[in-house]
């Protein structure tokens, strides 16, 4: 379980993050939302250690993460960045190996058992027959699959996840989403899109200026009047046999004045 | 088409997947070996046609009696005391320091890619060099560096190498982390600066023979080769070099990924990157002041290095390594022999021939990695 405790972090006097406190469920699936600005990296950064909280703490499992050094700290957290300049020629099959950096010393070779794991890593993303191809040339939803594996590879207990969906095709960003999932690991997941953030989240972390405006359930945060306050947009709600989706307009809809579930009327 | 392509051929063909090599670490294994093994071999055939073949042939069988005889002590065999001259005091020692320089200019090249994430990136890029210039512009135009005695020129080089390296630390430093970008600004800094140094003082020194001198150095050339403390410093800290960087491996192909994901992966980028700045500055700093600028070496070695065994440094650095010293020591060889008795500066046959082969390396980069 991580746990952050009224977190704050500001670059220069502007506050990003702000009195923020979350806590994950083993196994479940937090969502990280919030309009761009609203802090969401920032937080996944406190999260995981690159970034030093200014107030606050954050635990890994009751421990405290700066008593940590940043190899054990890789070891309890995988995380999914995004590289924006990836000019490298690296393939997947060493991408991938690259997860087990956190349990080699610095000057050891990788291990049988360690290509073993990465081996497996990369067949239960079901990109196993890339394994020999330069990294670059693979698409984007490929790639997305091969930075999973490479986080599973590191067998961290969380997983945590910048906005996996990013420049995907809808397709990609689906099968991303239901692939991590299904692997069952505690998950904490930034989150452009509120219907996949509805969709694939256990619950969900609405933030706004760097505060957390709702948390809850998706049906609990994902309220038209907050959505509006927050994103500057109207949002309707439909109830579908399984799940909330929502639809957005710019302006409020007359066609659909009818009394919508949590809409102040 | 080779045996590997043939098999993934074949498994593309019938849909199967790698069980037994799933990340292509088996093969990338086998193929290193082969290109060291391959390299070896080369660098050793190097070694003793670089020093049979020159003004005066020496049979190559005659290169490794002699060698041997100094060496390891074997008999000495039917030559003259010039030959052995020629080929222990004049051709050994140049050829020794072809292949340091090289090998050393290949990983600089290679480590500093990786480090500000750029393929463009050479040794040069810091401006260490200039820095070298500058001291070797001193030392041949006034005189500075005479209490140095026969090795004045590389000592005052190498003194303006470390001026330079100085200068570039604190720098980077300034904004208390040593990013990419900090790290390539204050290099073209300080290659400017003391570019302008060097020339300042070609200008204030009036002496056209000089200017030509110092022309000379800044070219490139392994002419100041000799038996003594530079050559000996070359071969040490290159060594040195090799062996930290492919130590180092794993840990610069994280950071050649991005400084994000060497975070969550346990490294910090900073740390490393200081690190790494500090060995590379070094060395560079001796190169240069051992040989000038020989140019182009340092960019597209790396590059042929990756191709032939992939991105793991681990693997690239030694085989960038002996690429390099072999590429060197066949630079300097038509250097010498191609308008003899004149030499060529060795950093402009290294432009032309780098230069074009960089060019198809960059077209073929994005087409087929």
């Amino acid at each position: 379980m991580i746990t952050g405790n009224q977190l704050s972090y500001a670059y220069g006097t502007q506050a990003v993050v702000d009195n923020v406190s979350l806590a994950t469920s083993p196994g479940r699936v937090l969502g990280l939302i919030g309009p761009n600005g609203s802090g969401k990296t920032t937080l996944l950064r406190l999260l995981s250690g690159s970034l030093k909280p200014q107030t606050g703490a954050v635990h890994i499992d009751d421990e405290p993460l700066e008593t940590l050094s940043p190899r054990e700290i890789a070891r309890q957290l995988s995380v999914v960045v995004q590289e924006s300049d990836a000019e490298t020629t690296i393939t997947v099959g060493e991408m991938v190996l690259l997860g087990r950096t956190p349990y080699l010393k610095p000057f050891a070779r990788t291990r049988l058992s360690d290509h073993r794991i990465a081996t497996e890593a990369l067949q239960r993303v079901g990109v196993a027959h890339l394994g020999h191809r330069a990294f670059t040339s693979l698409s984007g939803g490929e790639r997305q699959r091969v930075l999973i594996a490479r986080a599973l590879a590191q067998q961290g207990h969380h997983l945590l996840l910048d906005e996996p969906t990013n420049h995907l095709d809808i397709r990609y960003q689906h099968e991303i989403l239901n692939l991590v999932r299904g692997l069952g690991v505690t998950t904490l997941v930034v989150l452009h899109d509120l219907n996949l953030a509805a969709q694939y989240c256990d619950e969900l972390i609405m933030l706004e200026y760097g505060r957390v405006a709702a948390t809850g359930t998706p049906d609990q945060v994902l309220q038209p009047d907050l959505i509006h306050r927050v994103y500057g947009i109207h949002a309707q709600r439909h109830q579908l046999a399984d799940r909330l989706q929502l639809s957005f307009t710019l302006q409020a809809d007359p066609a659909l004045t009818a009394p919508q579930k949590g809409l102040p009327t | 088409m080779d045996t590997y392509q043939v098999v993934d051929q074949h498994r593309a063909d019938t849909g199967t997947t790698h069980t037994d090599d799933v990340l292509g670490v088996k093969r990338q294994r086998r193929r290193t070996v082969t290109w060291i093994i391959a390299l070896v071999a080369a660098t050793v055939l190097s070694l003793i046609l670089g020093i049979a073949i020159g003004a005066v042939y020496v049979p190559p069988e005659q290169v490794v009696g002699i060698l041997g005889h100094r060496l390891l002590g074997t008999a000495e065999g039917a030559w003259t005391e010039a030959t052995e001259a020629i080929v222990w005091d004049v051709r050994f020692p140049r050829v020794l320091l072809g292949l340091s320089v090289g090998a050393g200019l290949a990983l600089c090249g290679m480590a500093l890619q990786a480090m500000v994430r750029n393929m463009l990136a050479d040794p040069y890029l810091l401006g260490i060099n200039s820095g070298a210039s500058s001291g070797a512009a001193a030392a041949i135009l006034f005189g500075a560096g005479a209490g140095l005695g026969e090795h004045a020129l590389q000592g005052s080089a190498f003194l303006g190498a470390l001026a330079a390296s100085v200068l570039l630390y604190s720098i980077a430093r300034s904004g208390g982390r040593v990013t990419s970008v900090r790290l390539l600004l204050s290099g073209v800094t300080v290659g400017y600066a003391l570019y302008a140094l060097t020339s300042f003082l070609i200008f204030a020194s009036g002496s056209a023979e000089g200017a030509r001198s110092v022309m000379f150095w800044l070219l490139g050339s392994l002419s100041l080769a000799g038996w003594g403390t530079p050559l000996l410093t070359v071969v040490l800290v290159t060594a040195f070099t090799a062996a930290v960087l492919t130590l180092f491996g794993r840990s610069v192909d994280v950071l050649a990924i991005g400084d994000e994901t060497s975070h969550t992966l346990g490294i910090s980028p900073e740390k490393l990157r200081t690190i790494l700045l500090i060995l590379v500055a070094l060395c560079i700093g001796v190169l240069v002041s051992a040989s000038g600028s020989i140019g182009f070496v340092g960019l597209v070695v790396p590059h042929l290095a990756r191709r032939a065994v992939g991105s793991t440094h681990s693997r690239a650095f030694p085989v960038a390594a002996l690429m390099g010293g072999v590429l060197l020591i066949w630079a300097d060889l038509v250097a010498r022999t191609l308008l003899a008795p004149q030499e060529i500066p060795i950093g402009i046959l290294t432009a032309m021939v780098g230069a074009p082969f960089l060019l198809v390396l960059i077209r073929r980069l994005h087409s087929n990695p």
